[in-house]
């Protein structure tokens, strides 16, 4: 019973990789989805090279998102910080509400076609479940805690880093793993601006009527959501363990 | 010795705390007590300045606490609350040395002095340094609260209803703690309390609260025998005041000398104690004998009834 979500977590990062490695394997599980003799596996460059891509942005994005709202976080927690977080709270709401698509839109013109406005997209998507998840972290300390930390003469930045961030760590991994996990589906976008990644091969499937495309495009990305979303809630496990048990 | 002179703390136009003015001698305890919202926690913690006062200054002999940064006057003066507060990420040995690690003490120094509190406090070093507060049992945890409240040898230790979350037996052991361990370590110690019985055994003095004002600072038998208030008749207990009288004193302190027949009772067990054992065993007198079980003399119920008469 417990190792049976392990080894089905094996099985998806085995297929992950094998896929990407060597896609010419699987062609005749996809043939039947093409016709007229159109290519079943996508052929027009190297599905490797874009997931790790993909991945890259992801995860350059989530750094920036993760190092933004966690700072905006802790400022708002601060009594100098306390009349910035109507504020904070309303720039990550737009963050999140504006459709990353807009974002592209009006990025492009600024900053160029490539991997940039695809990152700022992403970023700017991202903020919100760290943003939110670290503010609850931060406010929901326990008091008697956060009293003693004060009556033994921890100085502000001591009680920051000593107590309140390890206490709100669950709370901040949660938003991050919910964040990258959010934005594995999202940067298939940045293709359309031509960023390298696996909306590449979904494009290329819509745009020949391929359903074998689109499909290994959409099944690759949502194999890497699932395995990122494993990982990091294993991380979280680890890291955590004596935190907020009591 | 802590003085305070004058202190004061409003919050808008609402006066908490009001003109108190106490001096408590190095080396003994000082009790605050009071009813709810009568300002007992705010004046306990304007001595460490959690919170700053309005007006008046604290003295920690004969040191303004305004001549140095708060944090730092913190590491100098122990805190144990209800509830402990213990930090939940680390284990127990981390929690103790706190403080001690705040002030750079070498390792070898922290070391050791973990170990002693551990021992003093008993809790096994070898199952108990290395556990983390969600393991231990509440009487532990707060055993451990004032284990790191005392880890940098404060002269100073302020406690905010320490006790307040144990069960009755749990309690009095805890109390007992730390009458030993302030006789070992000489620490000043201002414990806030609303419970008159607590107050009444571990204070040398006890401070009277009564919306924000002191309303008597005195010793337990003083407060009895001359209260400078009605209200601290009515919280010291009209009722019982002649059992709270008997209380203060111990078999040891008035036995006379010779041996009776009947019940024997420790030198140490308080004259409230004695009496109620008398009343159960139907015996007008009761042997006293030391903790070693060599005889001190006798107790009977008239020498009861004496101390227990309005002084
Ligand atoms: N920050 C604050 N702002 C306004 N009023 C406050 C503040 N802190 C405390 N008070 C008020 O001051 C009064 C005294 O509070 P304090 O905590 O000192 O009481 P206490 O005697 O410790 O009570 P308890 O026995 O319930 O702990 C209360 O009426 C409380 O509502
Ligand atoms: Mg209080």
């Amino acid at each position: 019973m417990k190792h049976g979500p392990l080894l089905l977590r094996g099985l998806a990062l085995l297929l992950l990789v094998s896929f990407v490695i060597a896609p010419q394997r699987f062609a005749p599980l996809f043939a039947p989805l093409t016709q007229y003799g159109a290519p079943p596996i996508y052929d027009q460059g190297n599905l490797l090279t874009l997931t790790l891509a993909h991945l890259g942005t992801v995860c350059l994005a989530a750094a920036a998102s993760t190092l933004i709202a966690v700072a905006l976080a802790i400022l708002v927690t601060r009594q100098s910080g306390r009349a910035f977080l109507p504020l904070s709270r309303t720039l990550v709401n737009i963050g999140q509400t504006f459709p990353p698509v807009a974002v592209l839109a009006i990025t492009v013109p600024l900053v160029g076609f490539g991997e940039i406005p695809t990152l700022i997209a992403l970023f700017a998507y991202g903020l919100l479940p760290i943003f939110e998840n670290t503010l609850v972290g931060l406010q929901t300390l326990p008091p008697a805690v956060t009293e003693a930390a004060d009556g033994m003469g921890l100085s502000a930045r001591e009680r920051l880093f000593s107590v309140e961030l390890p206490l709100a760590m669950p709370l901040i991994l949660e938003g991050i793993r919910l964040s990258l996990v959010i934005n594995v589906g999202t940067a298939t976008i940045g293709s359309t601006v031509a960023a390298k990644g696996l909306g590449e091969v979904i494009i290329a499937g819509l745009l020949s009527n391929n359903t074998a495309f689109i499909l290994q495009g959409g099944l690759v990305t949502a194999l890497m959501a699932v395995l990122l979303y494993e990982g990091m809630l294993a991380v979280e496990r680890r890291l955590c363990r004596s935190v907020r048990t009591d | 010795m802590i003085t305070i002179e004058h202190l004061a703390k409003q919050y808008g136009t609402k006066a908490v705390v009001e003109d108190v003015n106490l001096t408590i001698e190095r080396n003994s305890i000082a009790v605050i007590v009071g009813t709810s919202g009568s300002g007992k926690s705010t004046l306990l913690r304007m001595i460490n300045r959690l919170i700053e006062p309005s007006a008046g200054r604290v003295l920690i002999e004969g040191a303004d606490t305004r001549e140095e940064p708060a944090h730092l006057l913190r590491r100098r003066i122990g805190y144990a609350i209800q509830g402990h507060g213990l930090f939940p990420h680390r284990t127990v040995e981390e929690n103790i040395a706190t403080v001690p690690r705040l002030l750079k003490w070498p390792a070898a120094r922290i070391a050791a002095r973990v170990r002693e509190l551990l021992e003093v406090f008993q809790l096994e070093p070898a199952t108990y340094a290395h556990a983390f507060p969600h393991q231990l049992s509440g009487g532990q945890q707060q055993r451990v609260g004032v284990a790191r409240a005392l880890a940098a040898e404060p002269a100073v230790l302020l406690m905010d209803e320490p006790f307040g979350a144990l069960d009755p037996i749990i309690r009095a052991k805890a109390q007992e703690d730390l009458l030993a361990i302030q006789r070992r370590y000489g620490t000043t110690i201002v414990l806030v309390t609303h419970d008159m019985d607590e107050a009444f055994r571990l204070g040398d003095r006890v401070a009277v609260m009564s919306n924000g004002r002191v309303l008597q600072f005195d010793t337990p038998a003083a407060l009895l025998a001359h209260p400078a208030d009605p209200l601290v008749t009515r919280m010291t207990g009209q009722t019982d005041r002649a059992l709270r009288l008997l209380s203060l004193t111990t078999a040891g302190e008035i036995a006379a000398p010779g041996a009776v027949p009947g019940p024997t009772v420790s030198a140490a067990a308080s004259l409230r104690d004695v009496l109620s054992e008398l009343l159960w065993r139907g015996a007008e007198a009761a042997s006293v004998t030391r903790e070693d079980g060599t005889p001190c003399g006798h107790v009977s119920v008239a020498a009861l009834l004496r101390h227990g008469r309005s002084p």
